[in-house]
């Protein structure tokens, strides 16, 4: 067989790539084409092209990610573009796909897996958890795993049973565990990149209703700000983003509850209150301060997520303002999450997702009268 | 690639090849050598010879290579003198480290022991058929191995102290931590492989499990996929009849373990796991024919763990005492002593000095287990990520708060009592 992989990953004391990523940098420079609309799936597909250029032991593979691209065809064209070794079909088996790419981690590589769909991703788990997490701290440090897990996730296409959970608790409560989500293409982009090229392994949650809306974006500009800018100072890990400004109530949100937060906040906007939406970005590590700055300048505090409210994501967040900011409140924090029921066939999903409606609801619940 | 000269089985030469040699079926190198080789179909070669593979039968003498179980395309050469000192020295070193932890347990000293004894030749020669380069990747009860790929006793003991981390470096020993939760290292094993193959580098890896191990999921997961990206590891296997107190009949109906292979497409072989000369002689050639680019193997040793499971497990309600002698008697050291004594390879000064080296490995081990290491809690918070998040900083500096007010305060009450 002929070593067509020769760059090794920079994590366990290999070979730096740097000189491949100026390289691929200066020429993409060249056909720059301003700002078009691009969908979440073209963001993402994007980054891992670029990161494919930049580093050659960057790897992508997972079930139908070569030719058919996957099933969401988040993979389209890798494959053709960087030939089999790179990105290629595994037997169908979660844990042998994890597993596999720990090992591949340990000896120098960077694997983006794909997980095909949320509830698909459990057999997958023991690697995950006692490993994955593990690995690091289990050997002081001398082993990292630089290894991306992609998940789509979450509801909002009408999948039948088993196509959709929001199963980002069961990650964020696992530590050692960085769980990214990207709400908006941009960041899908500029996310991925940041994940792929992080030394610690990364929950890549990908909200699946997200993967078509588009949004404007240049990704060749993002390219180049990403990798001039490579030593993370503007690092989105960790970097809530503030997605609209406000000053009656602040709206927190991630992932796929995004833009039913911002929808939410428009309507408001029209009946003459202003809300503030705060999207967390990475669940792990946690933006504190982002999030308690916002709280305590509007005083009220709406959680946003699909995820079951019970012992979640949301009931953290929830925990964390509480303690940060309890002196600023004037209302107790409210939560709008998904209903504490397995997740619901597409006849039922309307009735279970926060949607604009009951998100005003809460907001209208935040004693303003007192 | 090619089998070796040193393989051939005599008289067997000229068979003519079976019909299995269709050209569209797609076969492992190995696989199609022996087809051609030995007239032997793809089924026979990856299926496990029909008994195990036994060169020094358990009195210690040489059996005829008529008797040792070999087959065509199941042939094995025997070892060389040289390599069977260096496994007879480390199987006496690891007798000696598995009596010595045992006693460390009993005095409170180690946390816990799973002992090897009597598995110490599947434990040396695992560790013996790797070139330097290639990777291991042990369990919980191979830390005789562990030491025999170069690992410092101590360092390789330190899970067992009870302390947070796996002791010793992996990438620089090319041994991944002893694993517990059962055959989720072996695909870390393909992992290593497949990440060498793709970079044109001849690595080979041996997983190791149990034989209640392989009905694990993670066992069949790693098996396949070696096979299907066709990867240089071999996974090897230690029967020793039980998982806990769980005998090999309530896991597995199949024929033997090493016939699992054939279903994974890859060669199995099982071999008699307390002869360190036919284990040597079978891991060799597995560890050649892999880095020649034939794809995976499966070995099964077939051994016995003379002591429970760890300290905490009593042997004594699920097994009889009349089967623990039938193995004392099928012991790997006492064999291998009489088989190199009667070849004139073992002398009183020879058996004196391993047995000196074997005493000063027994005396680090009470030394390094018997001082006491100083934690420092800090190192809790410290590896969790490549650097620490805001949440552990915060977390951090609440137990350093603790920690200081507790020393502030314990410092005051021996002043006041001054
Ligand atoms: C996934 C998992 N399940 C259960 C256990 C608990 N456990 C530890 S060792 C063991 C028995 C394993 O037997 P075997 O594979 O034959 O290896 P041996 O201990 O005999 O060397 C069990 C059940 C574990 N470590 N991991
Ligand atoms: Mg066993």
């Amino acid at each position: 067989m002929s070593p067509s992989i020769t760059t090794s990953s920079e994590a366990n004391g290999n070979v730096s790539s740097a000189t491949a990523r100026a390289a691929a940098s200066a020429a993409a420079t060249a056909g720059a084409a301003g700002p078009q609309p691009v969908t979440m799936a073209k963001a993402l597909n994007t980054a891992m092209v670029h990161a494919m250029q930049s580093d050659k032991s960057v790897l992508v593979f997972g079930e139908d990610v070569g030719k058919l691209g996957g099933v969401f065809r988040i993979t389209d064209g890798l494959m053709a573009t960087f030939g089999e070794q790179r990105c290629f079909d595994t037997p169908l088996a979660e844990s042998g796909i994890v597993g596999m790419a720990v090992g591949m981690a340990i000896n120098g590589m960077r694997p983006v897996v794909e997980m095909q769909f949320d509830a698909f991703a459990y057999p997958a788990f023991e690697q995950i958890v006692s490993h994955v997490a593990k690995m690091h701290n289990r050997t002081k440090g001398k082993v990292k795993l630089p290894m991306v897990i992609r998940v789509p996730y979450a509801g909002g296409i009408g999948g039948v049973e088993h196509h959709c959970d929001s199963s980002e608790s069961y990650y964020a409560h696992t530590a050692g565990l960085k769980v990214y989500t990207p709400a908006t293409a941009a960041d899908a982009y500029r996310m991925l990149r940041e994940a792929i090229d992080s030394d610690d392994p990364v929950m890549f949650m990908e909200p699946k209703k997200l993967y078509w809306s588009k949004d404007l974006v240049d990704l060749e500009r993002l390219r180049e700000d990403y990798e001039a800018k490579a030593d993370r100072g503007t690092s989105m890990e960790g970097r809530a983003a503030v997605a609209r400004s406000g000053t009656d109530a602040t709206l927190i949100a991630y992932g796929p509850s995004v833009p039913a937060a911002l929808a939410a906040a428009a309507a408001a906007a029209e009946e003459g209150r202003s809300l503030e939406v705060v999207d967390i970005r990475t669940i792990v590590p946690f933006d504190d301060e982002t999030v308690a700055a916002s709280v305590r300048k509007t005083g009220r505090a709406v959680v946003i997520a699909e995820a079951h409210g019970f012992a979640s994501v949301s009931s953290e967040i929830v925990a964390r303002v509480q303690e940060r900011c309890f002196h600023y409140l004037a209302a107790p924090i409210r939560r709008v999450t998904g209903f504490d029921v397995p997740y619901p066939a597409p006849k039922l999903e309307h009735y279970y997702l926060p949607g604009v409606d009951r998100i005003l609801d809460a907001v209208d619940d935040l004693q303003w009268e007192d | 690639m090619t089998i070796s000269a040193d393989h051939t089985a005599p008289g067997t030469a000229q068979a003519q090849p079976g019909p299995e040699q269709a050209e569209d079926i797609y076969l492992p190198g190995a696989a199609a050598e022996a087809v051609r080789k030995f007239g032997i179909t793809a089924e026979d070669y990856m299926l496990p010879a029909r008994h195990q593979i036994q060169m020094v039968d358990q009195d210690g003498n040489l059996k005829h290579h008529s008797e040792q179980g070999t087959e065509p395309g199941h042939e094995y050469p025997l070892p060389g003198d040289h390599e069977l000192l260096t496994a007879y020295a480390q199987l006496v070193i690891g007798r000696r480290v598995n009596d010595q932890n045992s006693a460390l347990v009993r005095q409170g000293r180690m946390a816990v022991y799973p002992s090897s004894q009597g598995q110490e030749a599947c434990q040396v020669a695992a560790a013996l058929c790797l070139a330097e380069g290639d990777w291991m990747f042990p369990t919980y009860r191979d830390a005789v191995a562990v030491m025999a790929r170069g690992v410092d006793p101590v360092q390789a003991m330190t899970i067992f102290r009870g302390d947070w981390h796996g002791g010793y470096d992996p990438l620089e020993h090319k041994v991944g931590i002893q694993c517990t939760p059962l055959t989720t290292q072996l695909l870390h094993a393909v992992g290593v492989a497949h990440a060498a193959k793709l970079r044109g580098e001849d690595t080979v890896v041996l997983a190791m499990c149990g034989d209640g191990a392989t009905s694990e999921g993670d066992f069949h997961e790693a098996l396949n996929f070696a096979a299907v990206f066709h990867l240089p590891v071999i996974f090897f296997v230690q029967n020793n009849q039980y998982a806990i107190s769980v005998p090999l009949a309530h896991q597995s109906v199949a024929p033997s373990l090493a016939h699992k292979a054939v279903g994974y497409g890859m060669a199995g072989e099982r071999v008699d796991g307390n002869d360190v000369v036919a284990l040597l002689a079978v891991l060799d050639r597995a560890v050649k024919l892999a880095r020649e680019g034939s794809g995976p193997l499966l070995v099964e040793a077939h051994t016995y763990r003379m002591q429970a499971h760890t300290n905490a497990d009593d042997a004594t309600r699920y097994r009889q005492d009349s089967e623990v002698a039938l193995w004392t008697a099928r012991d790997p050291l006492s064999r291998m002593r009489t088989y190199l004594a009667g070849r004139g390879l073992l002398d009183d000064d020879g058996e004196a000095r391993i047995a000196e080296k074997a005493e000063s490995v027994a005396t680090q081990l009470r030394n390094g287990l018997g001082e006491d290491v100083p934690v420092d809690p800090q190192d809790l918070f410290r590896y969790v990520f490549s650097s620490p998040t805001p949440q552990l900083k915060e977390q951090a500096a609440l137990l350093a708060d603790e920690l200081a007010r507790d020393a502030a305060g314990a410092a005051s009450t021996a002043e006041a009592s001054e």
